[in-house]
């Protein structure tokens, strides 16, 4: 994973509530074996509509994405990630997250960052004509007017996200204590190992 | 005296590896199920590290998402090749990892290929008080045997292939208790749409669920995973229920439930897996069961549900405004007028499928109503597709495919076919869908597509009428 220390950049606000990843990503999009190139079909639907505010050109090029509750609901989808990230969205900012797409969100270093309505809401007029800045290190979120809102993060992926750490790398160092917990089960739970069909 | 325990509290006591110091633990994972959608990336990913499967045999693979319904096998017995070459790419690659990892693989024309969600828990693959996860989010489903199941990402399914752990950190509780006893002809899916019309879809957000209560008890295994599967959409990732005599009534004599010894050692295990007396949930939902009337969704969220025989509700009945604003937004959508009546909403499509309700009970529900029956003129398109080979042969041996047949119904082979807008069936845009899937979401079943969810037999009420009904007028 790469390290993520700040994020700086114009945000889009969105704003929507319970935005579902098959909105983010439809389904027709999933048939791929690679990660890359899904921000293409990213919002597809909501892209269709004229005047809609992923292709305004106030927007073009922003980082951070603000979103209304309950952002990325549904389909446990990865998709959904890989699609913001390569529409260029390094953060998105919301009242609350699937519990899904933010597990999905930090594995790809994705910063999903939850604040309360009332600064979700300031956030989306300032972000009308000025950019936001996210501080990982202080675990904040502040705008040129010196808003300034304090966020909270698992520390366990705050860790990962600052340093990069590779998530799969730092369990098999604990593979003695793997190894240990399948022996236990083995002898005392036997019946858990599927029985050949 | 320790303390008591919930049942969830319970197995994830019994599944830490490592507790962290910030309260995140290495959870180990006893079952995973892989698909061909969510997979090929985890699988390119392990080859790129040069890492192999830790436990290849507590992992199982079998093909749903992408597959056509249609007959696997031509007259000759040769594979019928698939037209969208994207899918036949991602399906040839799952064929492909799984022997090349050394996982079980149960193929498109096997008998027992079905949905992952429904041949889980038909394998005997699920088991209570196990950890099982899938790349997918109505994992949640597998609760219904008492199983913690829950739906993770791809590079959670990497993360699972490599170390047979994930890195977790423990959700809050939430008890619905729901008791008494459910009205005649009101079904387990009309339960859990209510519920999920009570406390919204993201109700459990970073809670898993525990369905408590006589409703529960006294609920067949078919329908409980009914419920389970729906968890998601109430915003919890897993939901459980405690397994009982029925849960092993139904797991004994499976091909991979546990035999002789195992058997008696898990099932004397099992039965300690309740919540015990006096255990704290971190929220608690009170359901009535008296008040649950046939569901169907009206918008573009599994949280849109109103009695059959009601109205469409007005935007401006909502107190929030950000709510106002979707439900106009949903109802443009669906093409529907506050204040109209749901049961002159014309349907032209039916489906009935899905992990949801593609079970033998579901399909005998369904056939209960249309037997005798044919499905109505402006009914254009009416399709059943069994959950696995297994239920479709169950339901041959009962003669329910010449019922569904004769009213006007397809009989397919299994699949997630339309719940998801992925493999060839899917709903035309602008027209309206009678759907015993789980997401009603904007272009889910198809680019325009209207969804309306509700349980099979009221799917079948729909066909035979035209329109959304009320299939207690419809009970013989």
């Amino acid at each position: 994973m790469k390290s993520v220390q700040t994020v700086e950049g114009r945000a889009i606000p969105f704003g929507q509530k319970n935005v579902d990843t098959d909105v983010i990503i439809a389904a027709k999009w999933l048939k791929t074996i690679s990660r890359e190139g899904l921000g293409q079909g990213a919002f597809e639907s909501i892209r269709a509509q004229e005047g809609n505010i992923f292709d305004d050109p106030e927007y073009a090029g922003a980082s951070i994405l603000i979103a209304g509750d309950n952002f990325g609901c549904g389909s446990s989808r990865e998709h959904a990630a890989w699609a913001l990230d390569d529409m260029g969205i390094k953060a998105i900012i919301a009242p609350s997250f699937s519990d899904i797409f933010s597990g999905n969100a930090f594995k790809n270093g994705l910063l999903a960052i939850a604040l309360p309505q009332e600064a979700i809401d300031r956030l989306m007029e300032v972000a009308k004509t000025e950019p936001i800045t996210i501080d990982m290190e202080s675990m904040s979120v502040t705008t040129p007017f010196q808003d300034r809102f304090s966020f909270e993060m698992d520390p366990f992926r705050h860790q990962c996200l600052m340093e990069g750490l590779d998530e799969i790398d730092l369990t098999m160092a604990k593979s003695d204590a793997i190894e240990r917990h399948e022996k236990n089960t083995d002898s005392a739970m036997h019946w858990l190992k599927p029985a050949a069909a | 005296m320790t303390e008591p325990k919930t049942l969830y509290q319970k197995i994830w006591d019994a599944h830490v590896v490592d507790q962290r110091d910030d309260g995140t633990a290495l959870i180990y994972i006893d079952r995973h199920l892989v698909h061909e959608v969510t997979s090929p990336q985890a699988f390119e990913g392990l080859r790129k590290a040069g890492r192999k499967v830790r436990r290849p045999d507590l992992t199982l693979a079998v093909p749903d998402h992408n597959l056509p319904t249609t007959a696997r096998l031509d007259s000759q017995g040769n594979k019928v090749p698939i037209a969208d070459p994207q899918s036949a790419a991602q399906l040839e690659a799952l064929e492909a990892n799984a022997p090349a990892f050394g996982i079980r693989y149960i193929g498109a024309s096997d008998i027992n290929q079905g949905i992952v969600h429904v041949i889980g828990p038909e394998q005997g693959f699920t088991l209570p008080g196990t950890t099982l996860v899938c790349g997918d989010s109505h994992t949640a489903a597998h609760g219904a045997l008492g199983a913690l199941a829950f739906g993770i990402g791809t590079s959670e399914v990497e993360h699972v292939l490599a170390t047979q752990t994930l890195q977790l950190t423990r959700s809050k509780s939430m008890e619905i208790r729901v008791d008494g006893e459910l009205g005649p002809g009101i079904s387990p899916k009309d339960l859990i749409l209510h519920i999920i019309g009570v406390i919204g879809t993201a109700g459990g957000t970073g809670h898993v669920i525990e369905y408590r209560g006589k409703v529960f008890e006294t609920m067949s295994i078919e329908g409980r995973l009914t419920v389970s599967n729906m968890s998601i959409e109430a915003g919890a990732r897993a939901g459980l229920i405690a397994p009982d005599q029925a849960t092993f009534d139904y797991l004994k004599g499976r091909p991979m439930s546990p035999k002789g010894a195992d058997w008696d050692a898990a099932l004397a295990y099992w039965k300690t897996l309740v919540s015990d007396e006096g255990a704290r949930f971190d929220t608690s939902v009170t359901i009535n069961a008296a008040d649950v009337a046939p569901t169907v969704t009206w918008g573009t969220s599994p949280e849109d549900v109103v009695p059959v025989n009601g109205n469409v509700p007005a935007p401006d009945s909502y107190a929030d405004p950000s709510k106002q604003d979707a439900a106009r937004k949903s109802l443009t959508y669906m093409g529907l007028e506050p204040g109209q009546a749901m049961r002159d909403v014309a349907v032209e499509n039916i489906f009935i499928g899905s992990c949801t309700n593609s079970r033998i009970e579901d399909l005998r529900a369904a056939a209960g109503i249309l037997d005798g029956r044919k499905k109505a003129d402006n009914v254009k398109w009416a399709i059943v597709v069994p959950g696995s080979g297994l239920v479709k042969a169950q339901a041959e041996a009962e003669g329910l495919d010449r019922i569904f047949t004769d009213a006007g119904f397809e009989w397919r082979e299994p699949g997630c076919s339309a719940c998801l807008g992925m493999n060839p069936d899917k709903v035309p845009p602008g027209e309206r869908c009678a759907s015993t899937s789980n997401r009603n979401f904007v272009g889910r079943q198809g680019p325009g597509a209207r969804t309306h969810l509700m349980s099979p037999a009221m799917a079948a009420a729909a066909a035979v009428t035209g329109r959304l009904t009320d299939v207690r007028e419809l009970t013989r």
